[in-house]
């Protein structure tokens, strides 16, 4: 049977959903002024539009259903992403508008001594932390991937960076006491399929990475609930790992003395085994030639300059960003000369190593083509890629990016 | 808990088993033999712009290996004649 617990617009009105907020009046759709990232196929140009969901600034629109939404590139000129502007990602379509008042999330299964439901006023009564935290899809630039895998075509952004606040995953499971058998904590959203023969989308953590101090069950964002379509009214932040384990709408904490199974932990979301320099480990989860998807690899973005900017002779000022897996960023580099030269950029504010990193650099335009290219290392040494690391799921694209200006 | 607001699904041109989203607008596809095949059935758990944005770089081989995933990992019920007829549309209008 298909579901029809769709959020559904009806004909030319929009519908006021009682107690969720949720405003299904505002959105506007534009297939005109989609500034698509350089590089994705071609068939997204006419796929593609700006368009406002409910809550939210335009976006571009990648899928309507599951909504698949990204951040065009003049909403990173920050380091924080406001909440109305962060990026948007489903992997399935039947999503609730969730009461705060009625909201529980379950903690139990075998690794824990007992169980327990936990209320929303409940989850804000225990120990409250703050996290400022990247959450990148980790398909995010899979759309430049050459050659294109299928999937969704993400620019560059699927990503976004908030102050996240919430209870310490770790005092949660703390109340029902984590048996030492304990190898993986699994996670479930209230968001599920459109047809109840799809699997549903079900992760886990290994319990190293689940009872760190900076994983969250987060209710908080920059300061405000989280938006409905980022999760409201709490999810988890894994910070310094891909948004795959950040699961939305968190409804259920089990933990498993077995590995967790499902298509959402194998064959997806899965890294070809020692291709990238990873170093936090899903052991557990491993097989001989896969392993998930785990820590962000090191990246930066250009966010001052598009290819092809018209800017004037004389002194230029590029800025953008960078981020790794939580190691921190040691440097972002520049070249004006194709990769001969590098000269240190300027770094910003920090913080923490969770975090977007701003950066700039300033550099003198000569009359004509002037190409500059990024380069950012983290403080364990790692850096960008010249060249990509090819995978079928186009995961972990961290390769340096250019930008060529014309100056006149 | 959940509140939810049914519509009138028949405003989505064709896509007689989709019910639309937030915001979602009607995906135009391009006319050809099948294309009624994958509105009932494609468009019955996702918006058809998953076809547009995925071209066109996948060739037959490359369709074949979506609709099969979506048959054998994603449990869509569809028949095996369905899909030859949502393969043969898709290599035809959005292949390589």
């Amino acid at each position: 049977m298909v579901t029809r617990r769709w959020l559904v617009e009806t004909a030319g009105a929009g519908v006021a959903l009682a107690g969720s907020g949720l405003d299904l009046t505002l959105f506007a759709a534009n297939a005109a002024g989609v500034a698509m990232s350089p590089g994705v196929p071609a068939g997204l140009d006419g796929a593609a539009a700006m368009a406002a969901l409910p809550g939210k600034k335009p976006l571009i629109k990648l899928s309507y259903r599951p909504p698949n939404y990204e951040s065009p590139l003049e909403y990173f000129d920050t380091p924080i992403t406001p909440n109305d502007r962060f990026y948007v990602r489903y992997h399935l379509s039947d999503i609730p508008s969730i009461d705060a008042q009625t909201y529980k999330i379950a903690v139990g299964g075998e690794g824990v001594n007992g169980q327990t439901v936990i209320t929303f006023d409940e989850l804000k009564e225990f120990p409250a932390y703050e996290v400022v935290a990247v959450n990148q899809c980790s398909g995010n630039r899979r759309g430049l991937s050459k050659p294109h895998v299928a999937g969704v075509q993400w620019g560059y952004g699927a990503m976004g960076c908030a102050r996240w606040k919430g209870a310490r995953l770790k005092d949660l499971l703390d109340k029902v006491g984590l048996k030492k058998e304990a190898i993986e904590i699994a996670f479930n959203g209230a968001d599920g399929p459109a047809f109840d023969k799809t699997p549903d989308f079900i992760k886990s953590l290994p319990v190293w990475k689940a009872i760190d101090e900076s994983t969250l069950v987060a209710y908080g964002m920059n300061g405000e609930p989280l938006p409905h379509f980022n999760g409201y009214p709490a999810r988890l932040i894994v910070p310094g790992w891909t948004g795959t384990y950040w699961m939305k709408h968190l409804v259920s904490i089990n933990a498993l003395t077995q590995p967790q199974g499902g298509f959402w932990m194998n064959p997806a979301y899965r890294i070809p085994v020692g291709k990238f320099p990873i170093v936090a480990r899903f052991i557990t989860q491993e097989s001989a030639t896969t392993t998930p998807i785990t820590e962000m690899v090191v990246n930066s973005l250009i966010t001052s300059h598009v290819d092809g900017a018209r800017v004037k002779i004389g002194k230029i000022t590029v800025r953008g960003l960078a981020w790794d897996g939580g190691y921190g960023i040691r440097t972002v580099e520049a070249s004006t000369d194709g990769g001969q030269t590098w000269a240190a950029a300027t770094l910003g504010d920090d913080l923490g190593r969770y975090g977007f990193r701003i950066w700039s650099f300033v550099f003198t335009a000569k009359p004509g083509k002037n190409t500059v290219t990024i380069n950012a290392t983290n403080k364990i040494g790692q850096t960008q890629t010249a060249a990509l690391l090819f995978n079928s799921a186009g995961y972990h694209n961290n390769v340096m990016q250019s930008v060529t200006m014309n100056a006149a | 808990m959940r509140v939810v607001a049914f519509a009138m699904i028949a405003a989505f041109a064709g896509a007689g088993a989709a019910a639309a989203f937030a915001g979602e607008r009607p995906v135009e596809l391009k006319p050809g033999p099948g294309l009624d095949k994958v509105e009932g059935n494609c468009g019955a758990c996702h918006s058809l712009d998953y076809i547009p944005m995925n071209s066109p770089f996948l060739n037959a081989a490359g369709w074949n290996a979506e609709v099969t995933k979506m048959i054998e990992a994603f449990g869509a019920p569809i028949d095996d004649a369905d899909a030859k007829a949502i393969v043969d549309y898709l290599a035809e209008n959005y292949g390589t």
